[in-house]
């Protein structure tokens, strides 16, 4: 798992990964080692579709050279806290998705909620998770016209992530369900109920 | 309890302090004070410490009518007429306001952004350790609006810090921005950071709290692929499809899809918090 250290300004490196898969095993060992006391000063760890950036790092230079001699493992499958979120299959582009995936609108559900998730990063919004785990052949496009009001809690699918709204917004996926769960939520610890590094799966909500 | 009533809202009046750091991997871009210069100074000039909130005025300032007590007052940054109950104040050093009467921060003579702080700071609610208005995402209080009242909250023990000379800025008449390497240099040309240096644009009308946006000649990319999304520092340097440079400011997001192809250092943001439309911006590559 080869990594390429990249300078960001004065206080900032830029960590890319091959793959989306080993940038999530290199923001869990961040974490670990953080957590562990051995990275030293550093304010923001954010992850993101192949890259880790590291941001507020009091010795660039130095950290940088330590970072091209680790050792990462892979992620373990069971690695991060499961997060389950209750839905219903009710979302306005449910069809349009099934007949791109060639199922019925009830398999789509089905399908989804056989899938486990990871929160790959967050951005967009705050509480927007990234999530990724969809095999390849069930990408689907954004909308060609986003629309001006996707309602909080909308679950919804766009190219190779799944991701909910944490609140109403204008957006292009692809809605195929929604839930009632507060995905984002300041004065609550945590705040965001997906955050990177979290197993998610989605269930039929009763 | 002592309030500012806010009589005249100006252009564009923020609530800002320090901002949000350590939030980002969950979406929270940092916000706080883009002059922080400005911001520290009317805060220590107030007797404040340095992440108590003030406000962040735009172009045309704000009125205050002090309700509830008297309250002290200091104007930084953006230099402007300082009027209390209709006469003259100072800019730059503590004014007190009788309960009843109004502060008005006029029209920045040059500069965009004064900042306004009160002995005891604007105490409205924190948001995860913040009380800054977040443009981008919307956390903290919205800016302000007129009738709206914003809770003083309590001074502390220490006392304004005396100056003899508060030296009035004002912006530079050209902004210099020192252009660190940055992560994705690769995907211009390899003489892109020099041209860039050479080039001469100028703040456009579109720059807000996200970014300072200039006009002017297109950066050439070697690379037209697109690339993932990726962490954006403060500073950072984007260059979209249309090669028009945007410099990331307080309110930017915490990942984006552009290469950045340089980070200028937060401490030359200041100026670029306070050039107005216009103002001619020159990158200077640095290593």
């Amino acid at each position: 798992m080869s990594v390429r250290v990249l300078r960001v300004g004065a206080s900032a490196l830029l960590l890319e990964l091959g793959s989306g898969a080993e940038a999530g095993a290199w923001h869990a060992e961040l974490l670990r080692r953080r957590d562990a006391g051995e990275l030293g000063a550093v304010r923001e760890v954010v992850p993101a579709a192949r890259t880790v950036l590291l941001d507020g790092v009091a010795d660039p230079a130095g950290l940088a050279a330590r970072l091209e001699r680790w050792e990462v493992p892979a992620l373990a499958a069971a690695a991060g806290p499961l997060v389950t979120v209750p839905v219903r299959w009710d979302g306005p582009d449910l069809a349009e998705v099934a007949g791109l995936w060639g199922v019925s609108s009830a398999e789509v559900g089905r399908i989804v909620a056989g899938t486990e998730f990871r929160v790959a990063f967050c951005g967009f919004a705050p509480g927007f998770g990234y999530l990724t785990g969809l095999p390849e052949r069930l990408q689907v496009p954004r909308r060609a016209t986003p629309r001006t009001a996707v309602p909080a809690g909308s679950v919804a699918l766009a190219g190779p992530y799944a991701g909910v709204y944490p609140r109403s917004s204008p957006g292009g996926w692809r809605l195929i369900g929604s839930t009632d769960a507060v995905l984002w939520d300041p004065e609550r610890e945590p705040a965001a109920l997906l955050a990177p590094g979290a197993r998610v799966r989605f269930e039929e909500a009763r | 309890m002592t309030v500012l009533e806010v009589v005249r809202p100006g252009a564009l009046t923020t609530v800002q302090d320090l901002g949000r750091p350590g939030w980002a991997h969950l979406g929270v871009p940092h916000s706080g004070a883009l002059d922080l210069p400005a911001h520290r100074l009317a805060n220590r000039l107030a007797g404040n410490p340095a992440g108590a909130a003030t406000l962040e005025t735009t172009v045309d300032g704000v009125a205050l009518r002090a309700v509830g007590g008297a309250v002290t007052a200091v104007v930084t940054g953006a230099p402007c007429p300082v009027r209390v109950a209709g006469r003259p104040a100072a800019w730059g050093a503590p004014v007190r306001v009788p309960a009843g009467a109004v502060l008005d921060v006029g029209r920045a003579s040059a500069g965009l952004r004064s900042y306004v702080a009160v002995r005891g700071g604007v105490d409205v609610p924190a948001v995860l350790g913040s009380r800054s208005c977040d443009l981008l995402s919307g956390l903290g209080p919205g800016p302000v609006a007129a009738g709206a009242v914003l809770p003083v909250g309590a001074a502390g023990a220490g006392a304004g810090a005396g100056a003899d000379v508060v030296p009035v800025g004002g912006p530079p008449a050209e902004l210099l921005l020192p252009l660190l390497p940055g992560p994705r240099a690769d995907w211009f040309a390899a003489d892109a950071p020099r041209l860039l240096g050479r080039a001469v644009y100028r703040v456009s009308p579109a720059s807000n709290r996200i970014g300072l946006r200039v006009e002017g000649p297109g950066v050439e990319r070697v690379r037209t692929d697109e690339l993932p999304s990726e962490g954006m520092v403060l500073g950072a340097v984007q260059v979209p499809p249309d090669g028009l440079p945007v410099v990331f400011l307080a309110d930017h997001p915490v990942t984006g899809g552009y290469p950045v192809i340089g980070v200028v250092p937060p401490a030359a943001l200041a100026a670029a918090a306070q050039a107005v439309p216009g103002t001619p911006v020159r990158f200077l590559p640095a290593r």
